[in-house]
């Protein structure tokens, strides 16, 4: 992502009238992420959106916080990186988490921050994304399907560790 | 593996031939011929389709049926659901007072709650996205509701 975009109106996209803009997350955008957080979760977590923002928010390079906006009001965000996994995982991007304000969801909002973090990862060197997700998350999951992905090849096994004796 | 009944698997082939184009009107007999399918079967099952508000018969010349749910909405679960039981727990025979029988429900229940989840997350609309992605020479380009500027 280049400098360029910080500036507002770089990177406009319309939703039928609106115009929305989406851009890197500023620590200025934490409090109302936290708020939409708390909102669509039901948890107040700033220490974690904190601690993302600075993993996340500073870095230009495989690591993207982005903000979907309209004026001055928030629509919502996304984050995700670009790494790999073991077992021969070759490099991917992957989806953190995507949050749109609740009364405005169905919108196409999440769609497009979507789509905007899919081409910062290819423009960081990759062509497949993956995301993780509970089961339970149906709506979620139905968004991550309605932008085309399907199961992947890996599958997550968990299981609740013995006590060391 | 899970493996469709006839009336459910007839039921998605008409719902998705439907909810491809709203405006559409197609007979029974039309969407069986198109996959090659018992008429008499697919009246049925349109009939109960119908009753639970997915689709609409239209009477008179050029009537047939159409899609009438909405297609972000709508899951193929609720379509699945209404012929046959999902995620209804370990198949049946399994004898759960055995060490084996927990083990195979554990199996069993976790292949169910994937199949559920798998069916429960994916709309009608996004069938219709999978099945134009299947046919690039077909599709058509976005009438613009998202531009980039």
């Amino acid at each position: 992502m280049d400098a360029a975009q910080h500036k507002p109106g770089y990177n406009l996209v319309y939703i039928d009238d609106h115009k929305i803009n989406i851009r890197p997350a500023v620590k200025e955008d934490l409090p109302v992420v936290v708020g939409l957080d708390e909102r669509t979760t039901g948890l107040r977590k700033p220490e974690y959106w904190d601690d993302l923002f600075v993993r996340y928010g500073n870095r230009k390079d495989s690591r993207f916080f982005l903000i979907a906006e309209e004026g001055d009001t928030l629509l919502g965000c996304i984050f995700g990186e670009v790494r790999s996994w073991e077992f021969n995982s070759v490099p991917c991007g992957w989806v953190g988490t995507v949050s749109v304000e609740p009364d405005l969801r169905m919108g196409g909002i999440g769609t497009i921050l979507y789509n905007e973090i899919c081409r910062c990862f290819r423009h960081a060197g990759v062509q497949k994304v993956r995301t993780m997700i509970p089961r339970d998350a149906t709506d979620l999951m139905s968004f991550f399907r309605a932008q085309g992905m399907m199961a992947g090849p890996f599958i997550q096994l968990e299981t609740d560790m013995e006590e060391e004796g | 593996m899970m493996s469709l009944q006839k009336a459910t698997l007839f039921a998605l082939y008409a719902v998705l031939e439907l909810a491809e184009d709203t405006e559409r009107q197609l007979s029974a007999s039309e969407i069986a011929e198109r996959y090659n399918i018992s008429t008499n079967h697919l009246a049925k099952v349109l009939r109960d389709l119908g009753r639970a508000g997915l689709v609409e018969s239209v009477r008179g010349a050029g009537g047939g049926y159409r899609f009438c749910g909405n297609a972000k909405r709508t899951t193929l679960l609720d379509v699945v659901e209404l012929f046959e039981e999902v995620g209804a727990g370990p198949s049946n025979g399994i004898v759960q007072e055995t060490n084996a029988g927990v083990a195979l429900s554990l199996v069993m229940d976790e292949i169910e709650a994937i199949t559920y989840a798998t069916l429960q997350s994916i709309s009608i609309e996004t069938m219709l996205k999978l099945m134009r992605r299947r046919k690039p020479t077909e599709r058509q380009l976005p009438t613009g509701l998202f531009r980039a500027v």
